[in-house]
Formats: C-alpha cells, structure tokens, sequence
C-alpha cells in the first residue's frame, strides 16, 4: 500500500495495516534480551534496563537467563578468545528468530585491547551481528538508539518475499560452527561464511 | 421464554452443550492459528548445538546421575529423630491409658528405631557443641 495514502487515511482515523506489518510490529516491541555481561558495556546496558533510561518503553526489558527464551543478544563488551565459544555456543542455543547486537568498541572490533593475545577481534567474526554499537563503552542512549534501529529492522522484515531474513530462508543455517580455544589462537581463527569484511583497494 | 417444565429433558442441555463446545473452541482456535503460523513463519531450525543442555554456555559433559556427597545428612538424622518422635510421641502419651497391648508394642518398636538412631548420632559425636 502506498505509504502516502496510509498516512492520509491515518490523519482521518483509519488505520490500514497488512498481517505482516503487524506480526512485525508484535516482535519488534517485544525483544526479549538475553543476560549477558561480558564487560564494563553490561554496566552500561543494566542503566539502560533500569529506571533512568527504561528500556522498558521498548519492550526490551524482560532481560531472560537462559537463550531458550531470549530472541536478543547483546553482546556487551570484550570478548576474550576464552570465552568466544561460549558466546557462539549461547547464539546457537537461542530459538529463531534471534537477532544480535554488538556493543562496544571490544565487541564489533577489538577495540583498545585488539592487539591483545587473548581478545577476538570482533563478535562477527563467528556470528551475524545485525547492530553494531562503536563507544568505549557506548551511553545508554546508544544502546537505545541500537535497538530503535533493530526495531526498525525487524519492522521492515518480509516474510515471503526472496529478500526474507535468514530465519525464514530454508538454505540459511540456523546455528554457526563454535570454534575451539586452540593452543596459539581460535581454531577456526573466523568463519568465513559469516565474516566478510569489505576488500578496500587504493587507486593505483 | 418457554416455561422449563415443558421442554422435553434432551433439550434443557442444548445451551449448555453449545457453551462448552464454544469454550473449547475459543481455547484450541487461537492455539491451533498460532502453530499454524509457526509452521510456516517460524521455522525452528533444530541443531546438535542448540538441542543440547543448556549450560551458561559451556559444554555440559558427564553424566548428571551420580551420587555426591551430602554433608548435611546427621542434622537430617537428627532432625528425624527429634522431630518425629515429638509429633509422634505426644499422641501417644495423650491416648496411652486407653491404649490395647498391640497399640503399645508397636510404638515402642518404633520408639526404639529412634533411639537406635539417637545411640548412632550420640556415638558419632553429634550431639557434642564443644
């Protein structure tokens, strides 16, 4: 429906929506996040949970204990080559459709411990990161201002269409390989199939 | 309305009927729409990973049937000894002039299962605070 016309019709009282949309707009509002501090950043998310952010205005705040009932990872702060099995091995355990954000400089890069021996340089490297959040450790409002955009994400979901997210594609895989914490490094140090980093060539 | 005497006695249970089955619709409807588009919107993707226990994260390993030790297990002797003795005792003593010869053997088998157990504890040193 041309989007023109709704906003019309929705001046005058009349609210046209599609199945999808509001299937959408269901699962968008109720994000149920994982628990899962790693770092200082899960300081930082349990301010935006609490009363002073609330993230409760986005339905996010049912913080849940187990990946069984989450459908939200935010992967909040460095992750140590120690513990990245575990984070790959909580995503895996999640039920679909389950989305992740990766917050903080550490989570989606490094950040000031990336030439440390023991710190992955970035969450994506083993699992689809749909947010990334750069701050040292981002404020609160960031964190919000991630999952407005996940909202927005989810809101824009189709689900017949060829460009239907990966939950719904039949080819796309629902858990990704857990590496092993080898004796010099992760064993696959990435995933190929999920890190795909943009190749930039300088002009010659 | 009609009068309830003459309505024949099958039909006085029509509205009744017609309430339970709509009630059973009402809850399996909802239920059955939501598997329905489940089935076809929410595909589970099952896997090795995500259909094994769920441990914070680690790999669970060994078995979880097996015996470990209890350190509590004299306070639980104790306890029962004490305890159930009381609960049983006071009973007893209320209705013991009353009693047949049977009645009162019983209870003091059952007593000196107790005090079999009393004996044990004090003799393990229990019972001692210092």
């Amino acid at each position: 429906m041309d989007p023109g016309l709704r906003s019309e019709l929705q001046r005058h009282g009349i609210f046209v929506t599609t199945l999808e949309q509001l299937y959408n707009w269901g699962r968008s509002n109720s994000l149920w996040p994982l628990g899962f501090g790693l770092a200082c950043c899960a300081i930082e998310m349990i301010a935006a949970s609490m009363a002073r952010y609330d993230l409760a205005r986005f339905g996010a705040e049912v913080f849940r204990p187990s990946p069984r009932q989450a459908d939200l990872m935010i992967v909040a702060g460095t992750v140590t080559k120690k513990m990245a099995p575990q984070v790959v091995r909580l995503y895996n355990q999640m039920a679909e459709p389950k989305y992740v954000i990766a917050m903080g400089a550490c989570a989606i890069s490094g950040g000031p411990f990336k030439q440390g021996y023991n710190v992955l340089k970035g969450i994506d490297r083993y699992i689809p990161v749909d947010v990334h959040i750069p701050g040292c450790p981002p404020r609160p409002e960031a964190l919000i201002h991630a999952l407005m955009t996940l909202q927005q994400r989810i809101a824009e979901e189709s689900l017949l269409s060829p460009k239907r997210p990966r939950h719904l594609r039949p080819d796309q895989p629902g858990e990704y390989p857990v590496p092993e914490f080898g004796p010099h490094d992760l064993v696959p140090p990435k995933n190929p199939e999920v890190w795909k980093p943009p190749i930039l060539r300088r002009p010659a | 309305m009609d009068d309830v005497s003459t309505i024949p006695n099958s039909g006085r249970y029509v509205t009744l009927v017609v309430f339970l089955v709509a009630g059973v619709l009402f809850a399996l409807v909802p239920l059955a729409l939501a598997r329905l588009w489940a089935w076809k919107f929410a595909p589970p993707k099952p896997g090795a990973v995500k259909n094994s226990h769920y441990e914070c994260g680690l790999e669970s390993r060994g078995d979880a049937w097996r015996p470990f030790k209890s350190s509590y297990y004299l306070y639980a002797i104790v306890f029962l000894v004490f305890d159930v003795e009381v609960v049983f005792l006071l009973p007893f003593a209320v209705a013991f002039s009353g009693l047949p010869l049977g009645a009162v053997l019983a209870m003091m088998l059952f007593l000196l299962l107790l005090v079999e157990g009393l004996v044990w504890a004090w003799s393990k040193g229990v019972l001692r605070w210092t």
